[in-house]
């Protein structure tokens, strides 16, 4: 008798402890799992080298190339270097929106984002650096005074003409330091995230598939959906229409200086369909693989859940059938008719509500990595 | 046996002192496990605002005094471990766990509300004539022998928890779509051993079902002395897997170390054996033959007491059945219930606030006024949205707007259901108030 509950004492302390020990929260290995489940892994190597890394690439060769113009430019400033900048710029304004919403592992770390695309981009302050010549654009304060939106007013904003613009540039040689410190500071950080990924953070990335709270898919989709929200749906659309502060604000609108040929609505554009491909697995660089919308019909199949990326597919079809109808310029656009910005907003709520309610609750995903117990 | 009889039958002390000293040093590691995984500061120093539950609305952390408040309740748990000053001790550690627990309604676990209850029933039982340092001061305290019904209060207790959460498993989705279990299992395909399993749609249905009998039929396998082992066995197991599956904290070792109490008096005494070897102090001064004595009418009083505690924990889960519609859908009557791990649910709720003389409206980033658990928690819990437009509504006025009508736009998902539309997003919910009459505001599941 005193055996055996001493036996069942050391059976239940033994089992605690294993348990306690086996439980951290980097649950990895599972090496006899069967070969018929989705392997995220492929997926997360499908992200990386379909999206991340080219993306990155394309983005990347594009601010070198904005830098040469922009050097150019500064060394005898021209209406025809002005031209070939400007173009520059449009191009890699555009290569942006593909890679913004890959704010991890070193974006994350520099917040590249942060330092690329803030807008409105504060003229006062950027005009105040430039005459003072003194400013430290590592500072976080300094964000909103650099990035495509500090480059757009330099070469689009500061003056009702172009040749003032470029006269500026000839006559406060100040001017062309600004610039060229904009431009290099933007390829030297797109630069160090773009090696990090090429030395080593790939493997990293694909290595961390497991279904812990910190792993690559889990962090990944928090910083799409993130992404999703702030930047894309309240940034470009919400914000600009006044969704959160109750009356129009067409002073918001992304690249807001960038006239006569007005490129706001072929940014959002761009991010849309950036922020669709990513989902359907569909790259422009490798061709269809492994996605959010895979994963989830593999859950679908498995629980015989809802058919979520069905509704995900036709909520995408609404959003591009309503916003055909924006104007070039969504400045524009909440000038005149406020309300298709509205509705384009009400569009894109929909995919959020079906991406964060309905995807992470199938694919056991915890928003913003909470931690806490649950009962 | 009559009643009589029964209330008249006594049992060994050491039940109560063991299971004292357990619950007592589980409490104080759950506190600073709390405390090192810095949840103190996350979840009642750093949001602005707190959901609170109706009539305690004045219970509020306090800045960085409410780590105060958890030294004080860590405190009140080494009492009672060590049964100094118990009562003392054990209504500190009740007042202050509950009053932790009252401070933000985001954080409600059924596992918090159990320990408040198990803290109340203590106050009540002779859980310090034995083997504590109360009886060892006071001789005139020690006792060998207690009422039986005290420890079986106890186990009573247990038994309902595990009863009732057995209830709750017997409804169609559970046990005919295994939902959500065939939902959550697969998220944990990467255990070791056991994950490539997790995904098999029958594994899904066998934890299911398996989960509902155990839950109805522990209790008896653990009163009854043949199956008692056996059935300790399994409530090990079952309480590892679910920890091993479910990010649940301190709960599976809180209950494996509770059901200890349904074993003989000698497993007990054999605990505080292996306590008085580390410590060098044995029990045998406590052998003293006597029965706990104490006036009648005390005695009286406190089983009173005791009798509407179990009767209210008896009913109170039943309260669901006087609401309508989808009691996962509504919530209305789903706390305090022993309605564990039962849904996987989630939403998002968007707060438009209208000037309702001009028309005017603007949306609100619940992020500038909760933290991201918080929001989480909010969207889908009607009370708690509720809440948070009443709250939403005095910070406006509180910026000088007038006439502020709040409607919200939400979706909610349900055990694996495509996401519908949960509050009328016609309510204006300033002209709302949360009583315990039905939510005619929530829409039909």
């Amino acid at each position: 008798m005193k055996n055996l509950s001493q036996v069942v004492f050391a059976l239940l302390l033994a089992l605690v402890a294993t348990i306690w020990i086996g439980c951290g929260d980097d649950m990895t290995g599972g090496e006899d799992t069967p070969n018929d489940q989705f392997d995220r892994g492929t997926m997360l190597a499908h992200w990386a080298d379909g999206f991340i890394i080219p993306g990155y690439r394309s983005y990347l060769e594009s601010i070198d190339s904005l830098q040469e113009k922009a050097d150019r430019f500064v060394l005898n400033p021209s209406l025809s270097r002005l031209n070939d900048l400007r173009n520059n710029y449009r191009f890699s304004y555009n290569a942006w929106q593909e890679v913004s919403m890959f704010e991890i592992g070193k974006a994350e770390e520099l917040l590249l984002r942060n330092n690329t695309n803030i807008y409105p981009t504060n003229t006062v302050e950027i005009l105040d650096n430039i005459s003072s010549g003194s400013y430290n654009l590592a500072l976080p304060s300094t964000n909103d005074q650099q990035g495509f939106p500090a480059i757009e007013y330099l070469i689009y904003g500061l003056a009702d003409t172009d040749q003032q613009i470029v006269d500026q540039f000839i006559n406060d040689p100040n001017y062309n330091t600004y610039l060229t410190d904009l431009t290099s500071r933007m390829t030297s950080l797109a630069r160090e995230v773009y090696n990090d990924w090429t030395n080593g953070y790939r493997e990293t990335f694909i290595n961390d598939d497991g279904s812990s709270a910190s792993s690559s898919v889990n962090r990944m989709v928090n910083d799409y959906l993130f992404y999703y929200e702030r930047f894309f749906r309240s940034g470009k659309i919400g914000i600009p229409a006044g969704y959160f502060s109750g009356s129009p604000l067409s002073n918001l609108v992304e690249a807001r200086y960038t006239q006569p040929l007005p490129i706001n609505k072929s940014l959002y554009t761009n991010a849309y369909t950036s922020v669709k491909n990513f989902f359907k697995g569909e790259s422009k660089y490798i061709g269809n693989g492994p996605s959010l919308e895979s994963y989830l019909d593999y859950i679908k199949d498995l629980t015989d859940g809802a058919d979520i990326s069905e509704a995900i597919s036709s909520a995408m079809i609404n959003v591009e059938t309503v916003s055909s109808d924006l104007d070039n310029d969504l400045a524009k656009q909440v000038l005149v008719d406020n309300n298709k910005m509205l509705a384009t907003y009400d569009a894109l709520q929909i995919i959020t509500v079906l991406l964060k309610v309905d995807m992470l609750s199938a694919l056991n995903i915890s928003v913003d990595y909470v931690d806490a117990d649950g009962d | 046996m009559t009643i009589h009889s029964y209330l008249n039958t006594n049992t060994k002390a050491a039940s109560l002192a063991a299971f004292r000293i357990l619950f007592g040093a589980l409490m104080l590691v759950s506190l600073i496990r709390f405390a090192v995984l810095g949840w103190i500061e996350k979840l009642y120093i750093a949001p602005e605002f707190f959901f609170k539950y109706t009539g305690f609305s004045w219970v509020q952390p306090i800045g960085n005094w409410t780590y105060l408040i958890f030294i004080f309740c860590g405190l009140s748990s080494i009492g009672i471990v060590l049964g100094y000053k118990y009562r003392v001790s054990i209504v500190a550690f009740f007042l202050s766990f509950t009053y932790i627990e009252l401070m933000d309604k985001t954080t409600y676990l059924n596992h918090y509300y159990f320990i408040s209850v198990m803290a109340f029933l203590m106050i009540w039982l002779p859980m310090h004539h034995y083997y504590s340092i109360d009886a060892y001061q006071r001789k005139e305290l020690r006792a060998q022998y207690v009422p039986r019904w005290t420890v079986d209060a106890i186990k009573l207790l247990l038994g309902i928890v595990y009863f009732y959460a057995g209830l709750a498993k017997i409804n169609y989705d559970w046990l005919i779509n295994a939902l959500p279990l065939k939902i959550w299992l697969p998220g944990s395909y990467d255990l070791p051993l056991i994950g490539g399993w997790l995904e098999q749609s029958w594994v899904a249905y066998a934890f299911s079902w398996g989960g509902m009998i155990y839950d109805l039929t522990i209790p008896f396998l653990l009163l009854w002395k043949p199956s008692r082992k056996l059935a300790f066995i399994l409530v090990v197991i079952f309480h590892l897997f679910t920890r091993a599956l479910f990010p649940i904290g301190m709960f599976p070792y809180i209950m494996i170390i509770c059901t200890i109490i349904f074993f003989d008096a000698k497993v007990h005494e054999r605990i505080i054996d292996f306590i008085a070897r580390l410590i060098k102090i044995s029990r045998t001064i406590f052998d003293n033959n006597l029965v706990i004595t104490s006036k009648n009418s005390n005695q009286n009083f406190v089983k009173g007491i005791v009798l509407v505690f179990f009767l209210f924990q008896l009913l109170i889960p039943f309260r669901h059945m006087l609401y309508p519609d989808n009691l996962y859908w509504t919530e209305e009557g789903y706390r305090f219930s022993w309605r564990v791990m039962l849904m996987e649910k989630a939403g998002t709720a968007s707060f438009k606030i209208v000037d309702g003389a001009t028309g005017k409206r603007f949306y609100v980033d619940n992020r500038d006024f909760l933290t991201s658990f918080q929001e989480k928690q909010m969207a889908t819990q009607p009370d708690m949205i509720l809440e948070y437009a009443h709250y939403l509504r005095d910070h406006f006025a509180n910026q000088g707007h007038q006439n502020i009508e709040i409607y919200v736009e939400s979706y909610v998902a349900l055990n694996g259901a495509l996401s519908k539309p949960f509050i009328d997003p016609a309510v204006d919910l300033t002209k709302e108030y949360d009583t315990w009459k039905h939510k005619g505001w929530i829409l039909e599941y």
